[in-house]
C-alpha cells in the first residue's frame, strides 16, 4: 500500500494539514502522521518515499499522488539544505517518527540513556550532566549539573522535578514542537533527572494556549507508564499567566496560588514546589539529557558549541522571515547566517530592520549587530539575550518607538504585581514614551501644578529630560524587579531607542 | 444535573490531588463559563480555604472570569512575531466584522510564529492570515 507521511503538528494543523491527509486517505492511501520536520514555509509538508512537497493545498493531492506538481515538489526531504546543514540532537527525531509510537522511539535510540543511567550511582549521573556543559534552555543559561547537585545533596524529602513547558515567549515553538513531536524523549529526560536526584513524582506544567501538546502528553504518560515507573508524572496545564514561566511563579501556581513571583533565596533547588527540594528545568533542558546519558554522549554534545555554551541549541526562526523554522545548531552561529544564508531574508521581501532575539524581553539586534555569534556570554556582553533562542524578523515598516512602548505594555499587562518596579513603572513607561513620541510636554500636568508638589517642575520637560527620565525608570527596572519580567523589560525598551532614535521623533 | 451537583462531582474527580486548586477551577471555567461568587465560596469550603485565597487565585488568571461571555470567541495572537507579519494591519477590519456580535480575545503567542498572523477558534487553529480570510473566520464564528 502507499505510504503518505504529513505531519501532525499544531502548526501544520493550523496551515490545513488535516484536510489534505483526509485526500489522501480518500484515495486510498495510508497516511502516517509524523511530527513536523520544522520547515514551517513548506507546511502542510506532504512526503512520499522520501520525497516532499509542500505547502500542499487540498486542491494538488491528485497531483502529488501521481508524482506530478513539480513546482512544490523540494526532492528529497532529508537532505534539503535546510536540515543537512543543521545539528539534530534534541531534535533528531523531528519528521522521521510518530510521535506517540513506542516502536518508532525505541528503534531511533530511545530509553537507551534512561537504561544506562539506572544502572549507574546516581551522583554519577549528575556528574556526567555537569560534564557534558548543558546549560539551561529557558533562558538563564544555569548549568544543570549545579543545579541537580543541589537537589541531590539537598536536605528534605520527597524531591520532585518540574518542567517548565510555559513557553509563552513569542518566537518561540521549540517546546510546543518537542512536546508534540517527540514526547517520550522529555519524559526520559524527566526519569533521568528524578533517578539522578532521588525524585518520585515529576510534573510538567504547559501553557493552556497549548491543547494539542497537552493532549500529547497525556497520552504519551500513559503509554510510557511501565518504562517510567516507579517515576510518575503528571500534566499540570497554566491559565493564561504569562509570568508563571518564572520558575517561581509557576512553583505557586502548581500549588494552587496566584502566579506571584517568590523572592530568591530559597532556591528552588532547596525549597521549591510544597516546600522540598526540586529540580526546575525547561522542556529543551530535559529533552537533550537522554542524549547525554548514552554511552559517550556527554564528551558529544561537550564537542559541540563554543566558549562555555555547550551543545546545541534549538533557534526559532519567526517573525518576518521567508524560511521560517526549526533550526538545531551548534552555538556559534551568527544572526547573519541565520537571517540570510538560512532563513533567505524577510518574508515581505523589504529589507531587515530589526531582529528580536530572546522573546518579548529580549533586545532589538540592529544590522550592525548581525556578526555576534549565538553566545550566552557574547550577547550579554551586547546587552542583549539569547532567551528561549526564539528569533522574530521585522522589515523596515517596524516602528521602533511601538515596539517600544509594546514591550513596556506587555510587562504591565502580564506582571505579577509583587515588585514595585514592574507593576508601576510598567504603566509608567507607557506614559512616558507615549510622552517622548508625541513630541513631549511644555506644561506641568494636573498632579505636577499642585501646590504641595514642592519638588516637581513647573515648567514641563523637555525631550532631553524625558529620555533622561526614560533611562532612570529602565535603570530601576532592570535592577529592582524580582525576577526578569520586569528585570529585562527595558532590553527591549533601551536597544530601540539606541539603535533607532529617529523612531522615537 | 443541577449547577451545584455539577461542582460537586468536579470537586469529587480532584480529590487526593495535591495542589488541586488550578485543575478545580479550569474545570469550572469550562462547565459554566466563568466562576461565580457562589461557586468561588463553594470550592473554598471544600479545600478549607478562604473565599478571598480563591478569589485572589481567579482573578489572577486570564483564563478565568467572574461572569460568562456566551459570544463566540476569537483568540488573535498580536505578539511580536504576529504584530512583524503584519497583524496590527488587519485587526480593526477583523474588529469591525465582529461588532458586538463576536469577542475578539487578544492573545500573546499561539506557538504559530513563524506563520502568522494566528488565531484559534474554539480548538481550530488558523495561520497565514490575511485580512480577507480573518473577516470571514470572523463572519463564520
Amino acid at each position: 500500500m502507499n505510504v503518505v507521511r504529513i505531519s501532525d503538528d499544531a502548526l501544520a494543523l493550523a496551515c490545513g494539514a488535516d484536510v489534505v491527509a483526509a485526500e489522501f486517505a480518500g484515495a486510498g492511501w495510508s497516511v502516517e502522521r509524523v511530527s513536523s520536520w520544522g520547515m514551517h514555509w513548506l507546511e502542510p509538508l506532504v512526503e512520499i518515499n522520501g520525497i516532499g512537497w509542500g505547502p500542499v493545498l487540498p486542491g494538488r493531492v491528485a497531483e502529488i499522488a501521481e508524482g506530478k506538481a513539480d513546482d512544490l515538489c523540494i526532492g528529497p526531504v532529508a537532505s534539503h539544505p535546510f536540515i543537512l546543514s543543521q545539528q539534530r540532537l534534541t531534535f533528531g527525531r523531528a519528521g522521521k517518527t510518530r510521535p506517540l509510537n513506542l516502536k518508532d522511539y525505541a528503534a531511533t535510540g530511545g530509553w537507551q540513556g534512561l537504561t544506562r543511567a539506572r544502572a549507574m550511582d546516581p551522583l554519577a549521573v549528575v556528574a556526567e550532566v555537569a560534564a557534558s556543559g548543558l546549560r539551561g534552555r529557558g533562558g538563564a543559561g544555569f548549568p544543570a549539573g549545579i543545579k541537580w547537585q543541589t537537589v541531590a545533596s539537598a536536605p528534605g524529602s520527597p524531591k520532585y522535578i518540574v518542567c517548565n513547558a510555559d513557553e509563552g515567549d513569542s518566537g518561540t515553538f521549540a517546546d510546543r514542537m518537542l512536546m508534540e513531536g517527540d514526547p517520550f524523549q522529555l519524559l526520559e529526560g524527566m526519569a533521568i533527572a528524578a533517578h539522578a536526584v532521588g525524585a518520585e513524582r515529576g510534573y510538567i506544567y504547559v501553557r493552556s494556549e497549548y491543547p494539542h501538546a497537552i493532549a500529547k502528553l497525556n497520552a504519551a504518560i500513559e503509554l510510557a507508564a511501565e518504562h517510567l515507573a516507579p517515576f510518575a508524572v503528571e500534566v499540570r496545564v497554566g491559565a493564561g499567566a504569562y509570568v508563571c514561566g518564572e520558575e517561581t511563579a509557576l512553583l505557586n501556581s502548581i500549588e494552587g496560588k496566584r502566579g506571584e513571583v517568590r523572592a530568591k533565596p530559597p532556591l528552588p533547588a532547596i525549597e521549591g514546589l510544597f516546600g522540598c527540594p526540586t529540580v526546575v528545568n525547561n522542556v529543551l533542558t530535559l529533552a537533550a539529557i537522554p542524549h547525554v546519558l548514552v554511552e559517550g554522549g556527554a564528551a558529544h554534545y561537550d564537542s559541540h558549541g563554543i566558549g562555555r555554551s555547550k551543545g546545541t541549541m534549538p533557534i526559532q526562526l519567526a517573525g518576518n522571515i521567508k524560511h521560517g523554522g526549526l533550526y538545531e545548531a551548534a552555538f556559534g552561529i551568527t544572526l547573519q547566517e541565520l537571517i540570510y544564508d538560512i532563513g533567505g531574508g524577510t518574508a515581505s521581501g523589504r529589507p531587515v530592520k530589526a531582529v528580536q532575539v530572546g522573546g518579548p524581553l529580549g533586545a532589538y539586534n540592529h544590522p550592525s549587530q548581525f556578526h555576534l555569534p549565538f553566545d550566552y556570554e557574547a550577547y550579554a556582553g551586547a546587552d542583549a539575550l539569547i532567551g528561549h533562542g526564539g528569533i522574530v524578523v521585522f522589515d523596515d515598516t517596524a516602528e521602533m518607538g511601538k515596539m517600544a512602548r509594546f514591550a513596556m505594555a506587555f510587562c504591565a499587562a502580564e506582571s505579577c504585581g509583587k515588585c514595585t518596579p514592574c507593576r508601576i513603572g510598567s504603566t509608567r513607561g507607557i506614559e512616558l514614551i507615549d510622552r517622548i513620541r508625541s513630541g513631549g510636554k511644555a506644561e506641568a500636568d494636573a498632579v505636577e501644578a499642585l501646590p504641595q508638589m514642592r519638588n516637581a517642575r513647573k515648567a514641563g520637560r523637555s525631550r532631553a529630560d524625558d529620555l533622561q527620565l526614560l533611562e532612570d525608570l529602565c535603570e530601576t527596572m532592570q535592577y529592582g524587579s524580582l525576577c526578569a519580567l520586569g528585570g529585562f523589560t527595558p532590553y527591549p525598551v533601551r536597544s530601540a531607542l539606541k539603535h533607532w532614535p529617529e523612531d522615537f521623533e | 444535573m443541577t449547577e451545584s451537583e455539577q461542582l460537586a462531582e468536579i470537586l469529587t474527580a480532584h480529590t487526593g490531588r495535591k495542589g488541586p486548586l488550578l485543575p478545580i477551577l479550569r474545570d469550572v471555567q469550562a462547565a459554566f463559563g466563568c466562576v461565580s461568587s457562589e461557586n468561588e465560596t463553594a470550592i473554598a469550603k471544600a479545600l478549607n480555604l478562604s473565599r478571598a485565597e480563591v478569589h485572589g487565585v481567579v482573578s489572577f488568571y486570564h483564563d478565568f472570569s467572574a461572569v460568562p461571555d456566551p459570544r463566540p470567541c476569537i483568540e488573535l495572537c498580536r505578539a511580536e512575531a504576529c504584530q512583524a507579519r503584519g497583524v496590527e494591519g488587519i485587526a480593526a477590519a477583523a474588529e469591525a466584522a465582529a461588532g458586538d456580535r463576536v469577542r475578539i480575545k487578544t492573545v500573546y503567542c499561539l506557538g504559530l510564529c513563524s506563520v502568522g498572523p494566528a488565531a484559534r477558534v474554539g480548538g481550530a487553529l488558523h495561520a497565514r492570515l490575511d485580512e480577507a480570510a480573518l473577516v470571514r473566520l470572523v463572519q463564520s464564528a
